[in-house]
C-alpha cells in the first residue's frame, strides 16, 4: 500500500462530490485495470462510462461497491472515505465493519440482474430491508410494493424471478437495490444481458429515475444512444484512465481525441 | 451317469423353515426399528456437523479451515469400524465411558458428517458468484449471506448426494453390532446361535435391507423436486 499521507480525511465543503475517486488504481498482478483514476461526480449527477471492453470501466463501479479491492488511492462518498478509514490524523484500509458502515450509500445493478431465486420479487426488495435496516416486515413490504410499482412490475410482485423476463428481473433488481435507499446508484451493463426488445423497458426506468429522483448514478453501458439521451456527463475509458469526458452532446457530437473517435465509429458501425 | 450330483451328501439341503421365520419375524422387526433409530440419529448428527464443517472450511480463519480440513480428509481415510472401536473401547482408557448407543451414534455421525460437508461443499460451490455480490450489495453480512441466500440455493443440488448417504449410513448401521447395538445383524447373529439356524434370519434381515433401501432413490428424487418447487427454483 502506497503513501496516503496526502490524501485528506474528508472531503468537506458546499459542492464537495458526492463520489470521488483520488487517484485509484487497480492491478491483477501486472496487469493494470485503472491507473491514477481522479473521477468526481456530484450529488444528483448522471454519469455514463463507455469505452472498450477492458478499459476498465465495469472494475470503477465494482470497487465503488466494495466489491474489489483498491491498489492505491482512496474512493471517497459523501465526503467520506469508503475504501479507507481514519486512524488518528492517517488513513488506513477499511476495515469490514466501516465498509459495512459507509456501503449503505450505494446500490448497485448488475448486468446479470442476480435475484435471488428463491424468494420472489416482493421478498427479494424486502430483504435488505428486512436484514440489514431492520424495518419490520410490514414496512418493507409497503416500501416494497411502493417501488415495485414505481418500475411496474406491482402485478408480478409474488412471482419467483423463474417466471419472469430478463427485462422484468433485471426491473426487479433495480426495485430490490432502490429499497435499500442508497445516496448513489450504480448500473454495470444493465442492458447488455436483455433480448433487443425489453431493453426499453429497463431504460424506461431509469429515464424516469434521472427525472423524478435526485439519485446520484453512475452507469456503465454500452447503448450509446440512451448514454447520450439522459446523462448529465459522458466519460470514455480508455487503458484504465478516462481518454475524454463531457457533456454527451459535445463527447458525441465533436469528439477531440482520436480513440473516441474511433470507438464512437466503430461503434456506430456495429449499430 | 449324473445321479451323484442329485444325492443329498453332495448338495447341502436348502429346507427352509417358514413356521420358523414366522417365529423369529417380530424379534427381526424390533431390531429393524433399532436399526431405523441408529440410521436416522446417526444422519441427523451427520447433517448438522457436516455442514459445520463445510462451512468451518470456508471460513477466513486459515488456522480453523486447516484443522477442519485435516480432520476431514483424516476420518474419510480411515475404516468407520476402527473409529467405532476407538470410541467405544479407547475412550474408557481416556475417562470417557459411552454407551454402546451414544459411541456408536457419534462414531457413524462422525464419520458420515465428513463425507456430508464435502456434498454441502458441492451445494455452497454452485451458487453463483453474482450472488455474494448481490448480497454485498444490500450490505448484507456474511452469516446473513449463508443463512438467507446462500444455503436454501446449496441445498437442492446437494439433496441426490445428502441423500445417497442416508442409504449408506442406514446400509452401515450392522458396523454397530461389534459393540453390543441391538440392531437388524446383531439380533440375527442371536438368533443364529440359539438355534444354529442361519438361513432364515439373514435372508430375512437381507429382505428388510432391500425393501428399505429400494424405494429410498425414488424418495430422495421426489423430495428435492418437492424442496425446488417450494422454493420456487
Amino acid at each position: 500500500m502506497d503513501d496516503l499521507s496526502g490524501f485528506p480525511l474528508k472531503i468537506v465543503g458546499e459542492n464537495s462530490p458526492m463520489v470521488s475517486f483520488k487517484r485509484v488504481r487497480k492491478a491483477y498482478g501486472s496487469l493494470v485495470v485503472l491507473d491514477d483514476l481522479d473521477l468526481d461526480v456530484a450529488a444528483g449527477e448522471m454519469v455514463s462510462v463507455i469505452g472498450p471492453s477492458g478499459s476498465g470501466k465495469t472494475t470503477v463501479l465494482r470497487m465503488l461497491m466494495t466489491l474489489e479491492k483498491i491498489n492505491g488511492g482512496v474512493i471517497y462518498v459523501d465526503g467520506k472515505p469508503l475504501t479507507h478509514m481514519a486512524q488518528g490524523d492517517k488513513l488506513v484500509p477499511a476495515s469490514e465493519k466501516h465498509l459495512r458502515a459507509r456501503r449503505s450509500d450505494i446500490g448497485m445493478c448488475f448486468q446479470h440482474f442476480n435475484l435471488f431465486p428463491h424468494m420472489t420479487a416482493i421478498q427479494n426488495c424486502m430483504e435488505g430491508p428486512v436484514q440489514v435496516l431492520g424495518l419490520s416486515k410490514g414496512e418493507a413490504r409497503d416500501r416494497g410494493e411502493e417501488l415495485l410499482e414505481l418500475v411496474g412490475m406491482a402485478d408480478k410482485k409474488d412471482q419467483h424471478p423463474s417466471r419472469l423476463s430478463g427485462g422484468q428481473q433485471q426491473r426487479v433488481a433495480i426495485a430490490r437495490a432502490l429499497a435499500m435507499r442508497p445516496k448513489v446508484m450504480l448500473f454495470d451493463e444493465v442492458t447488455s444481458a436483455l433480448d433487443p426488445e425489453v431493453i426499453g423497458e429497463v431504460t424506461n426506468v431509469i429515464r424516469k429515475l434521472v427525472s423524478e429522483h435526485n439519485l446520484t448514478m453512475l452507469m456503465v453501458t454500452h447503448q450509446m444512444g440512451f448514454a447520450r439521451d439522459i446523462s448529465d456527463r459522458v466519460c470514455f475509458f480508455y487503458g484504465g484512465k478516462i481518454e475524454e469526458q463531457g457533456p454527451p452532446a459535445e463527447l458525441f457530437g465533436n469528439p477531440r481525441r482520436e480513440r473516441t473517435q474511433q470507438f464512437l465509429s466503430a461503434v456506430k458501425e456495429a449499430v | 451317469m449324473f445321479d451323484w450330483l442329485f444325492t443329498d451328501d453332495w448338495f447341502p439341503k436348502f429346507d427352509w423353515r417358514w413356521d420358523y421365520a414366522w417365529e423369529i419375524l417380530p424379534r427381526l422387526i424390533e431390531a429393524t426399528g433399532n436399526t431405523l433409530i441408529a440410521a436416522a440419529a446417526g444422519y441427523l448428527i451427520a447433517l448438522v456437523l457436516g455442514l459445520a464443517f463445510a462451512l468451518a472450511q470456508r471460513s477466513q480463519n486459515r488456522i480453523l479451515t486447516f484443522f477442519v480440513r485435516e480432520f476431514v480428509e483424516f476420518i474419510r481415510s480411515t475404516p468407520l469400524l476402527l473409529q467405532i472401536f476407538f470410541i467405544f473401547y479407547v475412550g474408557p482408557q481416556f475417562g470417557i465411558t459411552l454407551s454402546p448407543w451414544v459411541s456408536g451414534m457419534i462414531a457413524i455421525g462422525l464419520h458420515y458428517s465428513c463425507y456430508l460437508s464435502e456434498v454441502y461443499r458441492g451445494g455452497i460451490d454452485s451458487v453463483p458468484k453474482g450472488q455474494w455480490e448481490a448480497a454485498t450489495a444490500l450490505n448484507m453480512t456474511t452469516a446473513q449471506t449463508y443463512k438467507r441466500l446462500i444455503i436454501p440455493q446449496a441445498i437442492p443440488p446437494a439433496i441426490p448426494g445428502l441423500g445417497n448417504y442416508l442409504v449408506g449410513i442406514f446400509k452401515d448401521t450392522p458396523m454397530l453390532s461389534v459393540i453390543g447395538v441391538a440392531e437388524l445383524i446383531h439380533t440375527a447373529n442371536a438368533i443364529g446361535s440359539e438355534t444354529w439356524r442361519y438361513l432364515e434370519a439373514y435372508t430375512i434381515v437381507g429382505v428388510i435391507f432391500l425393501a428399505l433401501s429400494l424405494p429410498a432413490a425414488g424418495l430422495i428424487r421426489a423430495f428435492e423436486g418437492f424442496v425446488r418447487r417450494k422454493l420456487g427454483m
